[in-house]
């Protein structure tokens, strides 16, 4: 029942998007970005450390090295607690909701659940981005006054931008069970 | 058409029986709350229904049955469909488990009472089915987030309903196993209930208490609260200084306080209780900060060595102003000052600081007692203290605040004065009646004069410019010291802490939303989905329940502070200024 397709995201990486098929109205699409690579944590450390050691050449003061040691090891803390984001979970379940959930690499995890009577509809949106124009998929909320109405929208897959034929896939899915459900 | 069935976790293992709970209205999804074991009366069943129904105001109704087959317990099928004419619904639900496996079987029976849905087209397709696995004793508890204080009758949430169909089905939950009686029943609570001695008569005696607290506090204040509210606060000048004195400020809110948190009234929703946690929480650690801080001070005479550092130090800044005047009078940094003017003014400041070194010595025998007194006030809470700390701040540095004022007026005169001066040079004028600047022809004698009042001002400015500079940067040290102490008081005052910490040890208390989990797919059950409960976010805790508090943080932006001290507005506290409005 599930299967795995390998795209790129906007800039050219590779991502993985594991579609799930619980039941016929309920459906998991994971995307997961590739994994922090060590040669990049080392050429980041080491560069921190030799500037932290001609500093304490020139001024041969213990303490640069030590802040300098705290520095990489907070910093690489943070940076898996709230940057890097190992995959990010799509659960549509057909007539009760949309489930959005990020997992961080640390396994900080951040969900939110916006119910189908909510959800206006799913659509492929495009943006400006910095230089580029590129596709989302993102969630239409409706307007509790006005019931044409938007009242506002949640991107989809943030962290890892898929490019659009990962997106058409997951769309497709999600307007099947919409309509199916509705 | 998915139906949706929200199942508590309690009853998986449940002995066979009907199950109880509610149909949400507009949707298709169903609550179940409880099982009844079987034997029983149908009559008996119905009756403690419409009983439970009255308390709780929730539209119970028998939704179906449980079978869970154990030893000698077989062709109960039969029996089960049977049921279904006992209890007349438009559906009715069986469902079934089995030793051994993890998904139940369900099976929807429409009933032949109501004709079939024409939308459906009245044939037997097959309805698809969720289970929603749910912890009740954590949806009871938990508060859904956003709040919405309406009438509970129009839920346009389906979650908000059934949280809303938990928690008020309080009463059903009352029966457990060890009470006698006609039907047994199966709930979180079932098993018996908890009860802590301690909550149970705390909240028997938290009534009584509070009447007689507010009766003492009203009593004993009363007559000094007429007396002093009423007759000396309304006099203007008194309620002027009061409203700038931190303590003053301090006293008020927390008598505001003391009558919200001990009133004798129940809190009916759940803001105004969390306020009132809040309150009495933050006012507990409030005092014991207090009372940590007078048995510190009190001890091994921390008192007296404080008086004894502080008369020194008011006196060492009163020096230290003496000899920063004197450098002033002479050429500071090099630049030289019109002598005249900068003699004059030097002079004054200098008569100014010695009235008050005089002042000090004159204090200085008594202040210790006076600290004696005021260290009390740090009983009725640390933020007392901290408020009286900065009221003393601010009389000891008075001499400070007045250099900054006169600076400020002089150099204020000076701006106002040469920026108008600077207008009959361009030949124009400030109208005053419509709010613009017009062009004006003047005569050559003003002119004349004109200029020479400019040349005159803009001569004399660096001198007052510096005056005004160096105690201007004088007060903003004050200014920020003050500022500080009032950062703090307003932290301790404002924080929410009863949130927070239900937040940190009871986190499905107060629920931003819920998440689902996928439990067991196996082939030919119906998808099971666990739903836990999504905590609010800490800075979304700190935003909603943080009490409300007199603002201590400067009104006006940073740019905004700049150019009122360019061109010499008076700044805190001093600043009020009706703007004109047309």
């Amino acid at each position: 029942m599930a299967e795995k397709n390998e795209f790129t995201d906007i800039n050219g990486k590779a991502i993985l998007l594991d579609c799930q098929n619980y039941s016929s109205f309920c459906r998991e699409f994971t995307v997961s970005s590739p994994k922090v690579s060590l040669c990049k944590v080392i050429v980041c450390t080491c560069s921190v450390w030799l500037f932290a050691y001609a500093v304490f050449f020139v001024t041969e003061n213990t303490a640069v090295l030590s802040s300098a040691i705290i520095i990489t090891l907070v910093g690489m803390m943070m940076h898996i607690h709230l940057v890097k984001v190992e995959h990010e979970t799509l659960l549509i379940i057909g007539s009760l909701g949309v489930q959005l959930s990020t997992s961080y690499a640390s396994g900080r995890e951040s969900t939110t659940f916006i119910e189908m009577s909510r959800i206006k509809d799913i659509v492929i949106n495009e943006a400006v981005y910095m230089q580029s124009i590129i596709y989302y998929l993102c969630i239409l909320i409706k307007d509790s006054g006005d019931p044409n109405g938007i009242a506002s929208v949640v991107p989809l897959f943030q962290s890892s931008k898929p490019r659009l034929n990962c997106l058409v896939q997951v769309y497709k899915s999600c307007q099947a069970i919409i309509a199916q459900t509705r | 058409m998915v139906l949706k069935i929200f199942f508590p976790t309690c009853c998986n293992t449940a002995d066979s029986g009907l199950l109880i709970g509610r149909w949400i209205p507009g949707q298709d999804s169903a609550v179940v709350l409880a099982v009844i074991h079987y034997p029983f009366i149908p009559g008996q069943v119905k009756k403690y229904l419409s009983e439970t129904q009255n308390q709780s105001q929730v539209d119970l109704a028998v939704l179906g049955s449980w079978s869970l087959p154990k030893d000698g317990q077989e062709g109960m099928d039969s029996f089960l469909k049977d049921l279904s004419t006992i209890f007349p619904n438009s559906r009715w639900l069986q469902l079934s488990r089995e030793i051994g496996k993890r998904g139940f079987a369900c099976q929807v029976v429409h009933n032949r009472i109501t004709p079939p849905d024409p939308a459906q087209g009245g044939t037997d397709k097959k309805d698809q089915i969720i289970f929603i696995h749910y912890d009740q004793r954590k949806v009871m508890l938990s508060q859904l987030h956003p709040i919405h204080e309406e009438s509970p009758g129009e839920e346009s949430s389906e979650l908000r309903a059934v949280f809303h169909t938990v928690a008020q089905s309080g009463p059903l939950f009352l029966l457990d196993r060890y009470d006698e009686g006609p039907l047994k029943l199966t709930h979180w609570q079932s098993e018996g209930r908890e009860a802590s001695i301690v909550v149970e008569l705390s909240k028997q005696a938290s009534v009584p208490l509070c009447i007689v607290l507010t009766w003492l506090v009203l009593l004993s204040f009363q007559l000094f609260l007429y007396v002093v509210c009423c007759r000396i606060l309304n006099i203007w000048p008194v309620q002027f200084i009061s409203s700038k004195m931190s303590t003053c400020v301090q006293t008020a809110y927390r008598t505001n306080h003391f009558q919200t948190v001990f009133s004798t009234k129940k809190a009916t929703s759940h803001m105004e209780f969390m306020r009132k946690a809040n309150i009495f929480v933050s006012f507990l650690v409030d005092m014991s900060l207090g009372l940590l801080l007078v048995s510190w001070l009190y001890r091994e005479n921390h008192i007296s060595q404080l008086a004894n550092t502080l008369v020194p130090v008011a006196d060492h800044v009163a020096k230290e102003l003496q000899e920063l005047l004197e450098w002033l009078m002479g050429a500071p940094a090099g630049l030289k000052m019109n002598r005249a003017l900068d003699q004059v003014l030097g002079r004054f400041f200098l008569y100014h600081i010695h009235l008050w070194i005089s002042y000090i010595r004159l204090m200085s025998p008594f202040i210790e007692m006076i600290l004696w007194y005021v260290g009390l006030s740090a009983c009725l809470g640390l933020t007392f203290a901290l408020s009286v700390l900065s009221d003393i701040v601010a009389l000891l540095t008075f001499h400070i605040y007045c250099f900054y004022v006169y600076g400020a007026r002089l150099y204020c005169l000076k701006v106002y004065g040469l920026s108008s001066l600077w207008r009959l040079f361009c030949g124009k004028k400030w109208n005053v009646l419509r709010q613009r600047v017009d062009s004006c022809s003047y005569d050559l004698d003003q002119l004349f004069i004109g200029t020479l009042l400019f040349t005159i001002l803009l001569f004399l400015l660096p001198t007052t410019a510096l005056y005004y500079l160096v105690f201007t940067l004088l007060r903003l040290v004050v200014v920020m010291f003050q500022g500080v102490i009032h950062l703090a008081i307003d932290l301790i005052n404002s924080f929410p802490l009863f949130a927070m910490g239900l937040r940190l040890c009871r986190s499905y208390r107060l629920a931003e939303g819920v998440k689902f989990r996928v439990l067991c797919e196996e082939p030919g059950t119906p998808l099971h989905l666990m739903m836990e409960i999504n905590p609010l976010k800490c800075s979304s805790v700190l935003q909603r329940y943080r009490t409300p508090t007199y603002s201590c943080y400067p009104r006006d932006s940073w740019v905004d502070l700049c150019k009122k001290l360019f061109m010499g507005e008076l700044i805190y506290p001093w600043k009020h200024k009706t703007t004109k409005t047309d």
